[in-house]
This record gives structure tokens, C-alpha cells and sequence, in this order.
């Protein structure tokens, strides 16, 4: 625990991110040169890459150690979360110090003690952590807690640590890439010999490409947000370029390979038994073959469909959310949302890693493929969960910009440019001319009032940075209208914007209820969202998508922002 | 129950069967400060009483003003109260005030620290009837370690970046803290450097009889010199010009926020030092138990939080509105925490 302890408070320290890589490199390049500590560097590389082992603790259990061990009443515990704005931090400040002095390696804690935990009940998990707190030195504790609570927030993105390992060992990125993918999967406890398989010497003939069920790493868009009339400077002319609608479902990577199939999510999660609709593809795809697409709830139906680019049953995106996370899939919710996979390219065929051949090339193989499968499932009357993202063409830009216009209607989010003479990349390069660019819809936005406050987490920790925001239930000539709660966001304010907020917001408090307070209604901002639709779980009746805040309209009096009937206008039917 | 003997009204704290106030955060006739910090002694009052190492730096701050001064223990009869001042060891002059009207005592702790710093005359609790206490840091998960770790930590933070010829900047307040710090920092790793804020108060530590280390104006430093040395400024100097004189330099902040990480991340410095010369949560406890007192009254900080505890131990314990730092607003550091030295 020692030595994680101590990485993590140097990352934690760092005010930059060169100092952060420099701490993980520094770090990488002892445990790979000590065979002794490969096991507890396997774990250290899944927890800073973002792996979060399935709960081992409740908070409950752990709220209840704090008030055992400080003997302070409940309220005040609260009274102190609220004013640190983080249970492990909170934890780790309030307990007391140790009386003695002990220390086991990370791979021993997660192995020998955390993880078999699950099995225990709460009065032997309340035991157990008494005698291992009792011991542990007081600086280790905030890692120790950050670690069993599963939110480390430390600021080290799974690109990073790529980065960092392939610094440390002098290897290349991409194979480093490629043999972290799925390397964080929530259920998984790394060994030894996978920290040993992630950092050794390159094999002969070892090029990168994946084994078995492993998927390629994503390639990730940058959003685009030039002008139109940049648009040709920037782009060149439109032929340069396949121009697809930006779907709005879930990123994922279907492989099929010796008869068994596999299905990745983008956040590096193996989700093929949330899908089990998918092992249909297995029927009428080749052996062999990888593709890259978007998973979208569909219309059901039981025949099969005449066009395989048709995309006029697309269901929003909160339908594909209803499947998410579910530990039973009713057959219920199969038979009502099945999921169809929209493919976009196509990363390997025969065994063949596509990667380095130009989209042009890729995009021919990839209609041959889902057309055949298509006609092949056709000829059975089968419904196959698998279409194909179509080619959009318009001879210039503008003309794009008219069709981008369309794309809500259409369930999209925008469109996807993507260079036709590029090769499919690793995770979202820097610059250069292949990039791949999300041209996407200004969101839509109404002017709210901010109605509640709470503090917020991390960072913001004791600051009000995360508000409630309402609209009016009437027209300003009808004297009893009130602010109909809506949306929660907390992100779009500078720092400099949130300080002054938090002020306003402690001068205008009315009531606290806990962490949360209500405010006389003083601030108006322009609220964007990316989506909406009906809601029961707000008093508006309405729930909007990715709500942030654009603006902080501080010459709009509150008279003047927006009312329910704005919002209700924008839901899809213009809300009749 | 006989009147309060102290009372808060829109001038601050009055005391009435003496007819002056406490730390008046508006102008009064009578102004008893007990210490130098901005928000305690402000501007605008007919007289001035405070201790006599406070004196020197309500001139400073305030100009020609008529002050009376007291020693630790002396006292004074001012209309039908005796008034004495006891150390509160928060910074150097500062004060407890006792006042004695008809047998009851009362005490306005002022601002203070249990720990004795080297600088300032260590806190003395006071037995009293009724305690008003300050809770600037009255939250369990304030614990401060004992000066000597937290100054060894500093010390090695600059020993090591004077290895690796970078300067160290540290940000404190520059009354009390600065002082608390240049009297433990070991002058052997390099020279120290005073922010010209700082310097006038270092001069007036040293007119008392408190002995420092020698300390330079940037100016005075040749590069070899800035490359090693430890540089104490004020949190808003950072921003300025002084701070490019340094070239590649580590920065830090010494003050009690700095237990939270929330705080030390939003100061955006490479090393956070919690070191405060404000009580910590037992500090409060300690000190409240230690005058005896069973009626409490709870001024800036976390005052609700303190009270409530307080009362379910027993004691008749409530917040007292003043104007030192609205509740949490000022206790929270998004509004610099360097008005009131913590």
C-alpha cells in the first residue's frame, strides 16, 4: 500500500500533467525492473487506468466505522462530508491515527483481503477494516479509501497510462494500446503475468493485432467547430470525404473470430451479454471479421427489411439507456427495444488487419460484407440486427450544412466527417490531416433560472457548483407563476464565473436542506442540452440530455427567462 | 439572569455597562482590539485599547490614531466593568479579553491557537461564567500535526528544491504566519527572501525582541541566490510581477485550508502546508473545557456546527452573528482565506 500510496499522493500533488507523466514513468520503470513487485504493478496500472473492481464495501459500512471509531453523532459526520465534499477524503481526515504500524503489498490488500471481503457479512467487513486501519499509516489512508470506494479521481486518463508505459518500457504506443484493451474490465483481478504481458519486449512478427476476443483500440473524433466558410480551406473539396450522419447510440466494436463472437463498448467493456440479440450477425457474417459501429435501439419487427442502409425506426437514445445496465434482460425488453448494430467500418476480414488501408478501401469492403449478410438473411426472411451507415453525398459544403439540419428528425446527433484516404487511427490523435471530426448540431437551449444549489465534489469540493435550474409555468402577466425544476448541470462556468455564482448563492440562500440549498431566484443562464423528452421524474414533465451551461446571462433579469411552453416546443412533435 | 455583558449590535460587540466595543467592524467611540488582523481592527474609532505589542502594528495599519495599551494581566476599570487582557498566542499582541462586572466574567477569546508558536505569547485559558469563542476551523476533521512535523516538512520541501536549484515561494499571510514561519525555517539551506508587504511587519517582530533570521529583498539576490532561496509572499503577490524574478520555482501555501485537497487543488501550488495559528477541533474543545464555562457563544467559522456539538454535551451553547466572515462564506476559501490569517 506503501508504494501506491505514495505514487498516488505525488499524482495528486502535480499541477501539471507533464509532472503527473513524469510520476508514473518514474514509478513504471522500478516495477518493471523488479520482478518482486510485477504483481502489485498490475493492479496499480488497472486502478490510475480507471478499473474499478465491483463494490467491496458499502458506504453505509464505512459511514458506520467513522462514527464507531470517532464516537461523533451522525449529523456531524454529514456536517463534515458536506464541507469536504468526499466520503474517503472525509474518512481519511477524521479517524484516528494509527498505534501501530504495518505494510502488505497493493496486490496482497486487492487479493488476500479486499476482494474476499464480498463473501464476509457486514460485522466481519467491520472488523476486518478496524484492524487494517488500526495499522495503516495516516497519510495512506485517502489512497486506501479512494481504492475500496472505487472513485479515484485523480486525473490520469487510460490514454496516459498508455503513454506512460510505453515511455517507461520504450515500446510503441499503439502496441501498448492495443494490449490495454479491455485490460480495466470491471470484474477482473490482474495477475502478474498480465502486467508482465503488458510490458514485455515486442515479439518478432507481434504487430499489434488483437487475439482471440480482444478488439482494436477506438478511433475517436474531434468535434468540429469552424465555420462554414472555413470549411473549404480546412476540409478541401468535399469528394476528399465520407460523410455519414452521427448516430446517437452506444460506440462498439463487434469481432467475430474462429466461430465465437464478442461485443466491446467503447469505455472497453465486454457488453455482448447485454446483447444477446448480436449472435445473430454470427450466421451471416465470414469468419474473421471485425467491425466497428453504433449500437441503436430499433423498431421491432419480424420480417425482414428490403434496404440495409434504411434508418427510419431509429429510437432515441434514452430507450438504449432502459437495456443499460440491467442484471436480467426479459424477453419483454428484447421483443420491445432490440438493438441493431450500424456499421461504419470494417477494421479486419479474413484475418487481415484493415487498419492501415484508406477509409475509400475500407468503406467497398464494408458494403460487400453487411450487403451480402444482408441478402443472405433476406433469402431466410430473417430481420438480421445489423444495417449500414449510409454515405451521405452533396456536392459542397452547404449543401451538407442543409442536410445537417435534418439529422434530428433523423435521430442523429449531426454528421461524421471522416478523411477517405486515411487510415483508421488509435484514440483520438492530436492533428494532422486524418483526423476523423464530429460536425454536430448546435444543442438546443433555453434560458433558466438557477432554483438550487449544492456543493460539489473533487476540485470543486465546498464550492456551490452544482444547480438546479428551472423555467417558468407561465406567461409574466400571470402573477402565481412559479419555476418548474427541469435540469441539473454543473459544467460551463469558468472559474473565475463559478466563484462569483457561489457568492450569490450563499447571499441569496432561502433554506438548507442538508447539502442542498434553495436560492431566491436572481440568475439567468442559457442552459444547452442535446436532447429532450417527456419525463415523470422532474415537476416540468420534461428531461433534457447533457445539460450545461453555455451562458451566464447576467444582462437578462429573471422575468425574462424562458417558460415551460419554450421548452415543451422543442420536444420532438413541437410537444402538442 | 442578569443582562449579557456583551452583546452584538450593528457597530459589533458592545459591551454596556462599559460602553466600548470588541473588534467593531464599524467606527465606535471605544474600540478594544484583540489583535492586528485586517478583519479584527478596522478603521475609524474614537480610541483605541489593545495590548502593547499589538500597538505598533495598529499604527502601521490604521496611522496616528489615539491608542492605549495594556500588558498581559493588567487591568482596567472602564465604567462599571474591570477589563484585563490574557495571551490568546494566535499572533503577536494578541488577546483574550476578561471583563468582570459585579462578580460575572465574561471572555471574548478573539481569535486564537493552543499551540505555542515562538512568536506569540501562548494562549492562557481564562476561567469565566461565559465563553465567546471564535470557530474559525470548528469541524472534526480539522487535527493540526504539532508545529515541529509540518516545519520539517517545509524545511525539506525547500532543502530539496534548493537541490535542485529552484527557488521555493510560499505564500502566507503576512502578519503572524510569515513571523511563525521565518522564526523555524532552518537558514541554513539557503537565504530568505521578504515580499516588501512583509518586510515592515518582520521589522516590527524584531523591535519587540523577537529574534528572526535575516531576511533579503529580491532585489539584493544574485541569481545563484534566487535559485536556492525560500521567497514568503502574500497570497496576492503571486500574481504579480515580484513572482517572475524567480524564474523555474516551486510554489506553496501555509494555512489551515490546506488540510482539505479540495482547497489545495483549487489553489492550483505545488504543495499545500496545513499550518494555522487558528485552534483546530480539539484546540476548541480544549479550550472551552478549560475555562469552566457553561454558557457558550460561537462566533465566525463553522458556529452552528461547534454550538450544536456543544449543546449536546451539556453546554448552553449558540452561534453570535459577527461580522468577522459570514458563516462558511469567509471559513471557505473560494473568498481568499488571507483576511484572517488562517
Amino acid at each position: 500500500m506503501k508504494t501506491f500510496a505514495t505514487l498516488y499522493r505525488r499524482i495528486d500533488a502535480a499541477t501539471s500533467t507533464q509532472h503527473k507523466r513524469q510520476a508514473l514513468i518514474d514509478y513504471l520503470r522500478l516495477a518493471v525492473g523488479d520482478p518482486e513487485q510485477y504483481a502489485s504493478a498490475a493492479w496499480t496500472v488497472y486502478f490510475l487506468a480507471g478499473g474499478k473492481p465491483r463494490q467491496m464495501i458499502s458506504t453505509k459500512l464505512l459511514r458506520q466505522l467513522a462514527l464507531e471509531a470517532t464516537d461523533l453523532p451522525e449529523w456531524l459526520l454529514d456536517e463534515c462530508y458536506h464541507s469536504v465534499g468526499d466520503l474517503a477524503e472525509t474518512l481519511a481526515l477524521l479517524l484516528p491515527p494509527p498505534t501501530r504500524v504495518e505494510d502488505a503489498p497493493l496486490d496482497l490488500w486487492m487479493n488476500e483481503r479486499l476482494l474476499p471481503l464480498r463473501e464476509r457479512d457486514d460485522a466481519e467487513r467491520l472488523a476486518a477494516l478496524r484492524g487494517w486501519l488500526d495499522a495503516m499509516p495516516s497519510d495512506d489512508r485517502l489512497p486506501f479509501f479512494k481504492l475500496v470506494t472505487g472513485e479515484m479521481r485523480i486525473g490520469v486518463s487510460k490514454l496516459q497510462m498508455t503513454q506512460a508505459i510505453a515511455q517507461a518500457t520504450e515500446l510503441d504506443a499503439k502496441l501498448v494500446a492495443q494490449r490495454m484493451m479491455g485490460y480495466t474490465q470491471a470484474n477482473r483481478a490482474p495477475q502478474a503475468q498480465d502486467f508482465v504481458a503488458l510490458v514485455a519486449p515486442a515479439e518478432a512478427g507481434e504487430d499489434g493485432r488483437p487475439l482471440r476476443g480482444q478488439p482494436y483500440p477506438f478511433f475517436l473524433a474531434h468535434p468540429l467547430q469552424a465555420p462554414l466558410s472555413a470549411f473549404p480551406e480546412l476540409l478541401g473539396p468535399v469528394d476528399d470525404w465520407l460523410v455519414e450522419w452521427k448516430f446517437d447510440g452506444i460506440r462498439a466494436q463487434f469481432i467475430h473470430r474462429a466461430g465465437e463472437w464478442w461485443l466491446w463498448s467503447r469505455g472497453e467493456e465486454l457488453v455482448s451479454d447485454s446483447f444477446p440479440e448480436l449472435a445473430a450477425l454470427v450466421d451471416f457474417l465470414p469468419d474473421d471479421i471485425v467491425l466497428d459501429g453504433e449500437l441503436i435501439v430499433v423498431a421491432p419487427r419480424s420480417d425482414a427489411r428490403s434496404a440495409v442502409d434504411d434508418l427510419s425506426d431509429l429510437r432515441p437514445f434514452s430507450e438504449l439507456q432502459q437495456r443499460l445496465g440491467r442484471k436480467v434482460l426479459t424477453p419483454k425488453m428484447l421483443r420491445d427495444r432490440p438493438v441493431a448494430l450500424i456499421a461504419y467500418d470494417l477494421l479486419e476480414k479474413d484475418g487481415h488487419d484493415l487498419r492501415e488501408k484508406p477509409q475509400r478501401e475500407r468503406r467497398v469492403l464494408l458494403e460487400e460484407v453487411v450487403s451480402r449478410a444482408h441478402s443472405c438473411a433476406m433469402q431466410v426472411g430473417a430481420d438480421l440486427p445489423l444495417r449500414l451507415s449510409p454515405a451521405l453525398t452533396q456536392p459542397d459544403w452547404e449543401s451538407f450544412a442543409r442536410q445537417r439540419e435534418e439529422a434530428r428528425a433523423r435521430g442523429a446527433e449531426g454528421m461524421m466527417l471522416k478523411a477517405m484516404n486515411a487510415p483508421y487511427g488509435v484514440g483520438r490523435q492530436k492533428s494532422g490531416a486524418n483526423l476523423w471530426w464530429k460536425w454536430k448540431l448546435d444543442p438546443m437551449s433555453v434560458d433558466a433560472v438557477l432554483i438550487y444549489a449544492a456543493r460539489g465534489h473533487g476540485r470543486r469540493s465546498g464550492v456551490y457548483s452544482d444547480y438546479t435550474f428551472g423555467v417558468w409555468s407561465g406567461p409574466p402577466e400571470q402573477t402565481d407563476r412559479t419555476l418548474l425544476p427541469f435540469a441539473k448541470a454543473y459544467s460551463g462556468l469558468s472559474d473565475e464565473e463559478m466563484r462569483k455564482v457561489d457568492a450569490t448563492i450563499r447571499r441569496t440562500t432561502i433554506e438548507n436542506f442538508g447539502p442542498v440549498r434553495s436560492v431566491r431566484p436572481t440568475m439567468v443562464f442559457e442552459l444547452g442540452f442535446e436532447g429532450i423528452g417527456a419525463s415523470n421524474r422532474h415537476k416540468s414533465g420534461i428531461a433534457v440530455r447533457f445539460p450545461r451551461m453555455l451562458r451566464w446571462r447576467q444582462d437578462k433579469p429573471v422575468e425574462d427567462a424562458d417558460t415551460i411552453e419554450a421548452l415543451r416546443a422543442l420536444l420532438p412533435g413541437g410537444g402538442a | 439572569m442578569t443582562k449579557d455583558l456583551i452583546v452584538p449590535v450593528a457597530e459589533g460587540l458592545y459591551c454596556p455597562p462599559g460602553n466600548f466595543h470588541i473588534d467593531p467592524w464599524r467606527p465606535a467611540a471605544l474600540a478594544v482590539i484583540t489583535h492586528g488582523h485586517s478583519d479584527h481592527a478596522r478603521w475609524g474609532s474614537g480610541a483605541y485599547l489593545c495590548h502593547e505589542d499589538c500597538a505598533p502594528i495598529l499604527r502601521r495599519r490604521l496611522g496616528d490614531v489615539r491608542i492605549e495599551t495594556l500588558r498581559y494581566g493588567e487591568s482596567r476599570d472602564i465604567g462599571e466593568v474591570r477589563l484585563s487582557l490574557h495571551p490568546a498566542g494566535h499572533v503577536i499582541g494578541s488577546a483574550q479579553v476578561r471583563i468582570e462586572h459585579r462578580g460575572e466574567v465574561w471572555v471574548a477569546s478573539g481569535d486564537y491557537k493552543l499551540e505555542t508558536d515562538g512568536v506569540s505569547a501562548p494562549f492562557e485559558p481564562v476561567p469565566c461564567d461565559v465563553f465567546i469563542t471564535e470557530s474559525t476551523f470548528g469541524l472534526p476533521i480539522y487535527r493540526w500535526r504539532p508545529q515541529a512535523e509540518v516545519m520539517a516538512d517545509i524545511n525539506s520541501w525547500w532543502a530539496e528544491n534548493a537541490r535542485a536549484g529552484r527557488a521555493s515561494v510560499m505564500q502566507a499571510y503576512g502578519l503572524g504566519k510569515a513571523q511563525r514561519l521565518l522564526k523555524h525555517l532552518d537558514a541554513n539551506i539557503g537565504p530568505i527572501v521578504c515580499h516588501g508587504a512583509i518586510e515592515p511587519l518582520n521589522q516590527i517582530h524584531r523591535d519587540l525582541g523577537i529574534a528572526l533570521p535575516p531576511t533579503f529583498n529580491v532585489g539584493a539576490l544574485d541569481k545563484p541566490g534566487l535559485s536556492r532561496c525560500f521567497a514568503l509572499a502574500p497570497p496576492h503577490a503571486v500574481q504579480s510581477g515580484w513572482i517572475r524574478r524567480f524564474g523555474d520555482h516551486s510554489d506553496a501555501f501555509a494555512s489551515g485550508w490546506m488540510r482539505l485537497r479540495g482547497n489545495r487543488r483549487r489553489r492550483g501550488v505545488d504543495q499545500g502546508f496545513a499550518l494555522s495559528d487558528h485552534a483546530d477541533w480539539p484546540g476548541l474543545l480544549q479550550a472551552i473545557a478549560a475555562t469552566g464555562a457553561e454558557r457558550i457563544l460561537v462566533t465566525h467559522g463553522s458556529g452552528e456546527a461547534l454550538s450544536r456539538y456543544l449543546r449536546e454535551k451539556g453546554y448552553d451553547a449558540r452561534p453570535m452573528a459577527t461580522e468577522y466572515g459570514d458563516e462558511e462564506g469567509e471559513a471557505e476559501p473560494n473568498v481568499d482565506a488571507d483576511t484572517d490569517g488562517a
